[in-house]
Protein backbone atom coordinates (compact mmCIF):
# COMPACT_ATOMS: atom_id res chain seq x y z
CA UNK A 1 0.00 0.00 0.00
CA UNK A 2 1.62 3.12 -0.73
CA UNK A 3 -0.16 7.12 0.07
CA UNK A 4 0.07 9.75 -2.58
CA UNK A 5 1.75 13.16 -1.60
CA UNK A 6 -2.03 14.48 -2.12
CA UNK A 7 -2.84 12.72 0.88
CA UNK A 8 0.19 13.57 2.83
CA UNK A 9 -0.65 17.23 1.71
CA UNK A 10 -3.89 17.06 3.29
CA UNK A 11 -3.14 15.40 6.87
CA UNK A 12 0.33 18.05 7.08
CA UNK A 13 -2.49 21.32 6.57
CA UNK A 14 -5.33 19.36 9.05
CA UNK A 15 -2.42 19.10 11.52
CA UNK A 16 -1.04 22.75 11.18
CA UNK A 17 -4.99 23.38 12.13
CA UNK A 18 -5.43 21.47 14.59
CA UNK A 19 -1.84 22.48 16.00
CA UNK A 20 -3.24 26.18 15.67
CA UNK A 21 -6.21 25.30 18.16
CA UNK A 22 -3.91 23.96 21.06
CA UNK A 23 -0.55 25.92 20.89
CA UNK A 24 0.52 29.57 22.64
CA UNK A 25 1.51 32.44 20.15
CA UNK A 26 5.09 31.44 20.41
CA UNK A 27 5.95 27.50 20.37
CA UNK A 28 9.00 26.64 19.39
CA UNK A 29 9.64 23.51 17.19
CA UNK A 30 11.96 20.44 17.23
CA UNK A 31 12.20 17.44 14.73
CA UNK A 32 13.25 13.73 14.74
CA UNK A 33 15.72 13.06 12.82
CA UNK A 34 15.66 12.50 9.60
CA UNK A 35 11.80 11.97 9.16
CA UNK A 36 10.45 13.87 11.70
CA UNK A 37 12.44 16.60 10.26
CA UNK A 38 10.98 16.81 7.10
CA UNK A 39 7.98 16.83 8.66
CA UNK A 40 8.57 19.60 11.03
CA UNK A 41 9.93 21.58 8.28
CA UNK A 42 6.38 21.37 6.43
CA UNK A 43 4.47 22.36 9.76
CA UNK A 44 7.03 24.94 11.05
CA UNK A 45 6.23 27.02 7.74
CA UNK A 46 2.22 25.85 8.04
CA UNK A 47 2.48 27.55 11.60
CA UNK A 48 4.98 30.94 11.15
CA UNK A 49 7.22 30.08 13.87
CA UNK A 50 9.79 32.38 13.70
CA UNK A 51 12.40 30.44 15.99
CA UNK A 52 14.71 28.53 13.47
CA UNK A 53 13.50 25.19 13.82
CA UNK A 54 15.27 22.60 16.24
CA UNK A 55 16.97 19.23 15.04
CA UNK A 56 17.07 16.27 17.04
CA UNK A 57 18.96 13.28 17.12
CA UNK A 58 18.10 10.87 19.56
CA UNK A 59 20.90 8.26 18.81
CA UNK A 60 22.69 8.51 22.24
CA UNK A 61 19.69 7.90 23.74
CA UNK A 62 18.50 4.94 22.56
CA UNK A 63 17.79 2.53 25.38
CA UNK A 64 18.69 -0.46 22.68
CA UNK A 65 22.47 0.96 22.26
CA UNK A 66 23.72 -1.99 23.94
CA UNK A 67 22.42 -4.18 21.63
CA UNK A 68 22.71 -2.37 18.69
CA UNK A 69 25.31 0.08 18.53
CA UNK A 70 26.07 2.95 17.29
CA UNK A 71 23.88 4.33 14.13
CA UNK A 72 26.65 5.00 11.70
CA UNK A 73 25.49 7.88 10.36
CA UNK A 74 24.53 10.08 13.60
CA UNK A 75 24.57 13.78 12.54
CA UNK A 76 24.71 16.07 15.83
CA UNK A 77 21.27 17.55 17.48
CA UNK A 78 21.20 20.73 16.81
CA UNK A 79 18.59 23.19 19.12
CA UNK A 80 19.50 27.40 18.21
CA UNK A 81 17.35 28.21 21.17
CA UNK A 82 17.20 27.63 24.56
CA UNK A 83 14.11 25.53 25.63
CA UNK A 84 13.62 26.79 29.13
CA UNK A 85 10.06 27.55 30.09
CA UNK A 86 9.10 27.38 26.79
CA UNK A 87 6.36 25.54 24.59
CA UNK A 88 7.70 22.93 22.50
CA UNK A 89 5.68 21.30 19.71
CA UNK A 90 7.65 17.81 19.12
CA UNK A 91 8.12 16.20 15.47
CA UNK A 92 8.28 12.74 14.51
CA UNK A 93 7.14 10.94 11.43
CA UNK A 94 5.75 7.34 12.72
CA UNK A 95 4.38 7.16 16.16
CA UNK A 96 5.11 3.45 17.16
CA UNK A 97 6.73 1.64 20.21
CA UNK A 98 7.00 5.14 21.37
CA UNK A 99 10.81 4.89 22.67
CA UNK A 100 11.79 7.16 19.88
CA UNK A 101 9.66 9.93 22.18
CA UNK A 102 11.09 8.77 25.32
CA UNK A 103 14.46 9.16 24.09
CA UNK A 104 13.66 12.30 22.67
CA UNK A 105 11.99 13.86 25.81
CA UNK A 106 15.13 12.82 27.55
CA UNK A 107 17.77 14.45 25.87
CA UNK A 108 15.10 17.61 25.87
CA UNK A 109 15.46 18.20 29.54
CA UNK A 110 19.21 17.82 29.30
CA UNK A 111 19.05 21.15 27.86
CA UNK A 112 17.06 22.97 30.23
CA UNK A 113 13.14 22.34 31.61
CA UNK A 114 10.27 23.52 28.97
CA UNK A 115 7.29 24.71 30.46
CA UNK A 116 5.29 22.24 27.89
CA UNK A 117 5.51 19.45 25.29
CA UNK A 118 3.01 19.08 22.66
CA UNK A 119 3.75 15.78 20.47
CA UNK A 120 2.32 15.48 16.94
CA UNK A 121 3.27 12.61 14.44
CA UNK A 122 2.57 12.30 10.93
CA UNK A 123 1.51 8.57 11.31
CA UNK A 124 -0.03 7.41 14.48
CA UNK A 125 0.80 3.78 14.34
CA UNK A 126 -0.38 0.53 16.69
CA UNK A 127 2.43 -1.16 18.81
CA UNK A 128 2.88 0.94 21.33
CA UNK A 129 5.54 -0.43 24.30
CA UNK A 130 5.44 2.85 26.51
CA UNK A 131 2.90 5.20 27.99
CA UNK A 132 3.41 8.04 25.40
CA UNK A 133 0.14 9.23 22.80
CA UNK A 134 0.46 12.34 20.29
CA UNK A 135 -1.71 15.17 20.96
CA UNK A 136 -2.19 15.59 17.14
CA UNK A 137 -1.62 13.14 14.48
CA UNK A 138 -2.26 13.26 10.44
CA UNK A 139 -3.33 9.50 9.95
CA UNK A 140 -3.93 7.00 12.47
CA UNK A 141 -2.87 3.49 11.18
CA UNK A 142 -3.93 -0.01 12.39
CA UNK A 143 -0.97 -2.16 11.86
CA UNK A 144 0.74 -5.65 12.05
CA UNK A 145 3.96 -6.13 13.84
CA UNK A 146 5.77 -7.30 11.16
CA UNK A 147 4.66 -4.24 8.83
CA UNK A 148 6.49 -1.39 8.55
CA UNK A 149 5.67 2.29 7.99
CA UNK A 150 8.56 4.19 5.97
CA UNK A 151 8.79 7.63 4.96
CA UNK A 152 10.56 8.44 2.47
CA UNK A 153 11.33 12.48 1.18
CA UNK A 154 12.21 15.20 1.65
CA UNK A 155 10.76 16.21 -1.36
CA UNK A 156 8.25 14.81 -2.67
CA UNK A 157 7.33 13.34 0.97
CA UNK A 158 5.99 9.58 0.63
CA UNK A 159 4.84 6.79 2.39
CA UNK A 160 5.25 3.02 1.72
CA UNK A 161 4.33 0.26 4.31
CA UNK A 162 6.21 -3.03 3.98
CA UNK A 163 5.73 -6.12 5.54
CA UNK A 164 8.84 -7.93 6.90
CA UNK A 165 9.20 -11.93 6.01
CA UNK B 1 55.47 -7.37 21.09
CA UNK B 2 56.11 -3.97 18.79
CA UNK B 3 54.77 -5.34 15.82
CA UNK B 4 51.41 -4.44 15.23
CA UNK B 5 48.31 -6.79 14.54
CA UNK B 6 45.19 -4.63 13.32
CA UNK B 7 43.19 -7.41 12.90
CA UNK B 8 42.86 -7.63 16.80
CA UNK B 9 41.12 -4.10 17.07
CA UNK B 10 38.19 -4.87 14.80
CA UNK B 11 35.00 -7.64 15.65
CA UNK B 12 34.07 -9.92 12.92
CA UNK B 13 32.31 -7.03 11.39
CA UNK B 14 35.10 -4.99 10.80
CA UNK B 15 34.08 -2.67 13.71
CA UNK B 16 36.18 -1.15 15.91
CA UNK B 17 36.42 -3.14 19.48
CA UNK B 18 40.13 -2.06 20.67
CA UNK B 19 41.52 0.83 20.18
CA UNK B 20 45.57 0.49 19.72
CA UNK B 21 47.05 2.15 17.11
CA UNK B 22 46.12 3.78 13.37
CA UNK B 23 47.80 1.43 11.01
CA UNK B 24 46.24 -0.73 9.28
CA UNK B 25 42.96 0.56 9.62
CA UNK B 26 40.93 1.82 7.03
CA UNK B 27 39.82 5.23 5.81
CA UNK B 28 35.92 5.02 6.60
CA UNK B 29 36.77 3.74 9.73
CA UNK B 30 38.77 6.78 10.91
CA UNK B 31 36.07 9.06 8.93
CA UNK B 32 33.74 7.28 11.25
CA UNK B 33 35.31 8.48 14.15
CA UNK B 34 35.53 12.33 12.78
CA UNK B 35 31.76 12.20 12.24
CA UNK B 36 30.71 10.82 15.79
CA UNK B 37 33.33 13.09 17.33
CA UNK B 38 31.61 16.21 15.61
CA UNK B 39 28.08 15.18 17.32
CA UNK B 40 29.54 14.58 20.25
CA UNK B 41 31.46 17.71 20.58
CA UNK B 42 27.85 19.78 21.42
CA UNK B 43 27.41 17.78 24.53
CA UNK B 44 29.99 19.64 26.61
CA UNK B 45 28.04 22.87 25.86
CA UNK B 46 24.56 21.88 26.94
CA UNK B 47 22.98 22.50 30.33
CA UNK B 48 23.31 18.95 31.16
CA UNK B 49 26.70 17.81 29.51
CA UNK B 50 26.11 14.11 29.86
CA UNK B 51 24.27 11.63 27.42
CA UNK B 52 23.57 8.18 28.77
CA UNK B 53 25.21 6.61 26.49
CA UNK B 54 27.29 4.15 28.55
CA UNK B 55 25.32 4.47 31.57
CA UNK B 56 26.03 1.68 33.91
CA UNK B 57 28.96 0.71 32.13
CA UNK B 58 32.64 0.95 34.23
CA UNK B 59 35.79 2.03 32.63
CA UNK B 60 39.19 1.99 34.24
CA UNK B 61 41.87 4.30 33.37
CA UNK B 62 44.93 2.49 33.93
CA UNK B 63 48.18 4.75 33.93
CA UNK B 64 51.46 2.94 34.53
CA UNK B 65 53.24 6.39 33.46
CA UNK B 66 52.11 9.96 34.48
CA UNK B 67 49.80 12.02 32.58
CA UNK B 68 47.86 14.68 33.55
CA UNK B 69 46.06 15.92 30.45
CA UNK B 70 45.28 12.24 28.77
CA UNK B 71 44.01 11.18 31.96
CA UNK B 72 41.99 13.57 32.90
CA UNK B 73 40.28 14.06 29.09
CA UNK B 74 39.73 9.90 28.75
CA UNK B 75 38.10 10.91 32.51
CA UNK B 76 35.62 13.63 31.51
CA UNK B 77 34.87 11.82 28.30
CA UNK B 78 33.76 8.70 30.23
CA UNK B 79 31.81 10.53 32.63
CA UNK B 80 30.28 13.04 29.73
CA UNK B 81 28.94 9.18 28.09
CA UNK B 82 27.19 8.53 32.50
CA UNK B 83 29.87 5.28 32.32
CA UNK B 84 31.34 4.78 35.73
CA UNK B 85 34.67 5.72 35.49
CA UNK B 86 38.46 5.08 38.13
CA UNK B 87 41.54 5.91 37.13
CA UNK B 88 44.38 4.12 38.78
CA UNK B 89 48.06 5.47 39.03
CA UNK B 90 50.29 2.31 38.88
CA UNK B 91 53.45 4.49 38.61
CA UNK B 92 54.99 4.15 41.81
CA UNK B 93 54.15 0.52 42.47
CA UNK B 94 57.01 -1.70 41.37
CA UNK B 95 54.87 -3.44 38.79
CA UNK B 96 57.66 -5.75 36.40
CA UNK B 97 55.49 -6.66 32.64
CA UNK B 98 54.64 -10.15 31.72
CA UNK B 99 52.87 -11.74 35.38
CA UNK B 100 52.42 -9.13 37.29
CA UNK B 101 50.58 -6.92 34.78
CA UNK B 102 48.25 -10.01 33.71
CA UNK B 103 47.61 -10.07 37.66
CA UNK B 104 46.29 -6.51 37.76
CA UNK B 105 44.02 -6.80 34.58
CA UNK B 106 42.81 -10.24 36.10
CA UNK B 107 41.98 -7.44 39.27
CA UNK B 108 40.34 -5.71 37.51
CA UNK B 109 38.13 -8.06 35.37
CA UNK B 110 37.30 -9.54 38.81
CA UNK B 111 35.55 -6.16 39.28
CA UNK B 112 33.57 -6.15 35.84
CA UNK B 113 35.17 -3.34 34.40
CA UNK B 114 34.11 -3.66 30.77
CA UNK B 115 37.00 -1.28 29.35
CA UNK B 116 40.65 -0.41 30.12
CA UNK B 117 42.34 2.80 28.97
CA UNK B 118 45.79 2.16 28.97
CA UNK B 119 48.57 4.29 29.12
CA UNK B 120 51.85 2.58 29.55
CA UNK B 121 56.22 3.21 29.11
CA UNK B 122 56.51 0.18 27.07
CA UNK B 123 55.68 0.13 23.46
CA UNK B 124 53.03 -2.69 22.71
CA UNK B 125 51.82 -2.89 25.94
CA UNK B 126 47.86 -2.04 24.93
CA UNK B 127 48.52 -5.01 22.24
CA UNK B 128 49.69 -7.22 25.05
CA UNK B 129 46.35 -6.19 27.17
CA UNK B 130 44.10 -6.59 24.18
CA UNK B 131 45.15 -9.89 23.95
CA UNK B 132 45.06 -11.11 27.42
CA UNK B 133 41.34 -9.02 28.31
CA UNK B 134 38.47 -11.12 28.41
CA UNK B 135 36.36 -11.37 25.40
CA UNK B 136 33.96 -8.56 26.45
CA UNK B 137 36.27 -5.62 27.46
CA UNK B 138 37.82 -3.27 25.16
CA UNK B 139 41.13 -1.46 25.50
CA UNK B 140 42.35 1.93 24.53
CA UNK B 141 45.81 2.90 24.29
CA UNK B 142 46.49 6.25 25.59
CA UNK B 143 50.08 5.78 24.77
CA UNK B 144 52.42 2.93 24.59
CA UNK B 145 56.66 3.87 24.61
CA UNK B 146 57.22 4.94 21.24
CA UNK B 147 54.69 3.05 19.23
CA UNK B 148 51.36 4.69 19.33
CA UNK B 149 48.88 7.38 20.53
CA UNK B 150 46.04 6.97 18.24
CA UNK B 151 43.69 9.12 20.18
CA UNK B 152 45.93 12.19 20.49
CA UNK B 153 46.51 11.68 16.57
CA UNK B 154 42.69 11.29 16.00
CA UNK B 155 42.15 14.65 17.65
CA UNK B 156 44.79 16.33 15.69
CA UNK B 157 42.78 15.21 13.00
CA UNK B 158 39.60 16.25 14.35
CA UNK B 159 41.78 19.65 14.73
CA UNK B 160 43.06 19.97 11.21
CA UNK B 161 39.29 19.06 9.82
CA UNK B 162 37.73 21.68 11.62
CA UNK B 163 39.96 24.67 10.39
CA UNK B 164 40.63 22.87 6.47
CA UNK B 165 38.08 20.79 5.62
CA UNK B 166 39.18 18.58 3.41
CA UNK B 167 42.84 16.42 4.08
CA UNK B 168 43.53 15.94 0.44
CA UNK B 169 45.36 19.44 -0.46
CA UNK B 170 46.89 19.58 2.80
CA UNK B 171 50.65 20.00 3.36
CA UNK B 172 51.73 19.52 6.87
CA UNK B 173 55.21 19.66 8.59
CA UNK B 174 55.65 17.37 12.09
CA UNK B 175 58.92 19.09 13.80
CA UNK B 176 60.84 17.92 16.56
CA UNK B 177 61.79 14.91 18.45
CA UNK B 178 60.25 12.01 15.55
CA UNK B 179 62.83 9.67 16.95
CA UNK B 180 60.97 9.01 20.57
CA UNK B 181 57.60 10.20 19.78
CA UNK B 182 54.24 7.88 19.29
CA UNK B 183 52.48 10.97 18.42
CA UNK B 184 54.39 11.30 15.08
CA UNK B 185 54.11 7.84 14.27
CA UNK B 186 50.32 7.59 15.09
CA UNK B 187 50.00 11.12 13.23
CA UNK B 188 51.66 9.81 10.04
CA UNK B 189 49.22 7.08 9.85
CA UNK B 190 46.48 8.51 10.18
CA UNK B 191 47.31 11.68 7.55
CA UNK B 192 48.34 9.06 4.84
CA UNK B 193 45.35 6.76 5.47
CA UNK B 194 43.03 10.18 5.52
CA UNK B 195 45.22 11.44 2.50
CA UNK B 196 46.92 14.26 3.16
CA UNK B 197 48.64 15.86 -0.27
CA UNK B 198 52.15 15.98 1.64
CA UNK B 199 53.49 14.85 4.85
CA UNK B 200 56.61 16.51 6.12
CA UNK B 201 59.06 15.91 9.19
CA UNK B 202 61.78 18.18 10.62
CA UNK B 203 64.71 17.95 13.43
CA UNK B 204 67.91 17.63 13.87
CA UNK B 205 69.40 14.41 12.45
CA UNK B 206 69.81 12.56 15.97
CA UNK B 207 66.29 12.93 16.31
CA UNK B 208 64.55 11.84 12.84
CA UNK B 209 64.72 7.78 12.61
CA UNK B 210 66.78 6.70 9.59
CA UNK B 211 64.16 4.48 8.14
CA UNK B 212 61.45 7.25 8.50
CA UNK B 213 60.54 7.94 4.43
CA UNK B 214 59.60 4.21 4.10
CA UNK B 215 56.37 5.52 5.82
CA UNK B 216 55.95 8.48 2.88
CA UNK B 217 57.17 11.14 4.72
CA UNK B 218 59.69 13.46 3.23
CA UNK B 219 62.31 14.84 5.75
CA UNK B 220 63.84 18.55 6.48
CA UNK B 221 66.67 19.40 8.55
CA UNK B 222 66.48 23.03 8.02
CA UNK B 223 63.76 24.25 9.95
CA UNK B 224 62.80 27.42 7.62
CA UNK B 225 62.81 25.13 4.70
CA UNK B 226 60.17 22.34 5.55
CA UNK B 227 57.90 25.20 6.79
CA UNK B 228 57.41 26.25 3.09
CA UNK B 229 53.86 26.52 2.40
CA UNK B 230 52.56 24.10 5.12
CA UNK B 231 49.31 24.41 6.04
CA UNK B 232 49.61 22.79 9.16
CA UNK B 233 52.62 22.64 11.80
CA UNK B 234 52.67 20.00 14.28
CA UNK B 235 55.00 20.71 16.92
CA UNK B 236 56.26 17.76 19.69
CA UNK B 237 57.41 18.55 22.93
CA UNK B 238 60.98 18.24 24.04
CA UNK B 239 61.68 15.21 26.44
CA UNK B 240 64.19 17.35 29.08
CA UNK B 241 66.01 13.72 29.24
CA UNK B 242 66.89 13.85 25.48
CA UNK B 243 69.41 17.08 26.32
CA UNK B 244 70.86 14.50 29.17
CA UNK B 245 71.32 12.05 26.38
CA UNK B 246 73.82 13.62 24.10
CA UNK B 247 71.46 13.70 21.51
CA UNK B 248 71.24 17.31 21.79
CA UNK B 249 73.44 20.11 22.38
CA UNK B 250 70.61 22.25 24.66
CA UNK B 251 67.98 24.23 25.15
CA UNK B 252 68.92 27.49 23.96
CA UNK B 253 70.91 25.93 20.98
CA UNK B 254 67.81 23.74 19.94
CA UNK B 255 65.35 26.15 20.35
CA UNK B 256 67.74 28.65 18.05
CA UNK B 257 67.69 26.02 15.57
CA UNK B 258 64.14 24.44 15.52
CA UNK B 259 62.06 26.56 17.47
CA UNK B 260 58.91 27.84 16.15
CA UNK B 261 58.73 31.95 16.31
CA UNK B 262 56.59 34.70 14.17
CA UNK B 263 59.20 34.67 11.70
CA UNK B 264 59.47 31.46 10.86
CA UNK B 265 56.30 30.48 10.50
CA UNK B 266 55.65 33.66 8.17
CA UNK B 267 57.28 31.23 5.11
CA UNK B 268 54.25 28.95 5.48
CA UNK B 269 51.26 29.82 4.26
CA UNK B 270 48.59 32.69 5.43
CA UNK B 271 46.26 30.53 7.35
CA UNK B 272 48.59 27.93 8.96
CA UNK B 273 47.19 25.93 11.92
CA UNK B 274 50.12 25.43 14.51
CA UNK B 275 49.25 22.73 17.06
CA UNK B 276 50.95 20.91 20.30
CA UNK B 277 49.65 17.96 21.87
CA UNK B 278 50.65 19.38 25.20
CA UNK B 279 52.21 20.32 27.94
CA UNK B 280 54.01 23.41 26.23
CA UNK B 281 58.02 23.89 26.85
CA UNK B 282 57.72 27.48 26.19
CA UNK B 283 61.08 28.91 24.59
CA UNK B 284 62.28 25.11 23.75
CA UNK B 285 60.62 24.39 20.59
CA UNK B 286 57.51 26.96 20.84
CA UNK B 287 58.00 30.53 21.37
CA UNK B 288 55.60 32.65 23.40
CA UNK B 289 54.07 34.47 20.79
CA UNK B 290 53.57 31.78 18.76
CA UNK B 291 51.94 29.65 21.27
CA UNK B 292 49.54 32.31 22.37
CA UNK B 293 48.69 33.94 18.91
CA UNK B 294 46.24 33.74 16.75
CA UNK B 295 47.25 30.56 14.18
CA UNK B 296 47.88 28.34 17.48
CA UNK B 297 45.14 26.16 17.90
CA UNK B 298 46.60 24.32 21.23
CA UNK B 299 43.47 24.81 23.46
CA UNK B 300 41.09 23.73 20.94
CA UNK B 301 42.89 20.52 20.78
CA UNK B 302 42.37 19.72 24.23
CA UNK B 303 38.52 20.83 23.41
CA UNK B 304 38.42 18.36 20.41
CA UNK B 305 40.50 15.49 22.72
CA UNK B 306 37.42 15.53 24.80
CA UNK B 307 34.84 15.05 22.13
CA UNK B 308 37.10 12.14 20.05
CA UNK B 309 37.86 9.99 23.21
CA UNK B 310 33.78 9.90 23.53
CA UNK B 311 33.59 8.62 19.68
CA UNK B 312 36.37 5.77 20.61
CA UNK B 313 35.05 5.01 23.36
CA UNK B 314 31.73 5.00 22.40
CA UNK B 315 32.24 2.68 19.18
CA UNK B 316 34.19 0.70 21.11
CA UNK B 317 31.51 -0.30 23.58
CA UNK B 318 28.85 -0.43 21.20
CA UNK B 319 29.81 -3.07 18.81
CA UNK B 320 30.51 -5.64 21.24
CA UNK B 321 27.27 -7.06 20.07
CA UNK B 322 27.05 -10.02 18.26
CA UNK B 323 24.24 -8.78 16.29
CA UNK B 324 24.41 -8.07 12.32
CA UNK B 325 24.97 -4.61 10.57
CA UNK B 326 21.59 -5.22 8.98
CA UNK B 327 19.28 -4.88 12.26
CA UNK B 328 21.46 -1.79 13.58
CA UNK B 329 20.40 -0.22 10.38
CA UNK B 330 16.22 -1.04 11.27
CA UNK B 331 14.59 1.58 11.81
CA UNK B 332 12.49 1.61 15.47
CA UNK B 333 10.10 4.28 16.31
Amino acid sequence: MNQSPHDIELWLSDMADQLKKIVSDTPLMIGIQTGGIWIAERLHKKLGIEEPLGRLNIAFYRDDFSHIGLHPRVMPSNLPFSVENREIILVDDVLHTGRTIRAALNEIFDYGRPSRIILTALIERSGRELPICADVFGKRMSLKANEHVKLSGPEPLALEIKTAE
Amino acid sequence: MTNSNSNIQLDKHGRLKHFLTIEGLDRNLLLDILNYAESFSGVGERAVKKVPLLRGKTIANLFFEPSTRTRTTFELAAKRLSADVLSLNITHSATKKGESLLDTLRTLEAMHCDMFVVRHADSGAAHFIAANVAPGISVINGGDGRHAHPTQAMLDMFTIRKHKGDFAPLRVAIVGDIMHSRVARSEIHALSILGANEIRVIGPRTLIPKDIQTLGVHVYHDLEKGLQDVDVVVMLRLQHERMCSALLPGESEYFNLYGLTEKRLSVAKPDVIVMHPGPINRGVEIDSQVADGKRSVILQQVSHGIAVRMAVMAMAMGNLSNLDIEDADADSH
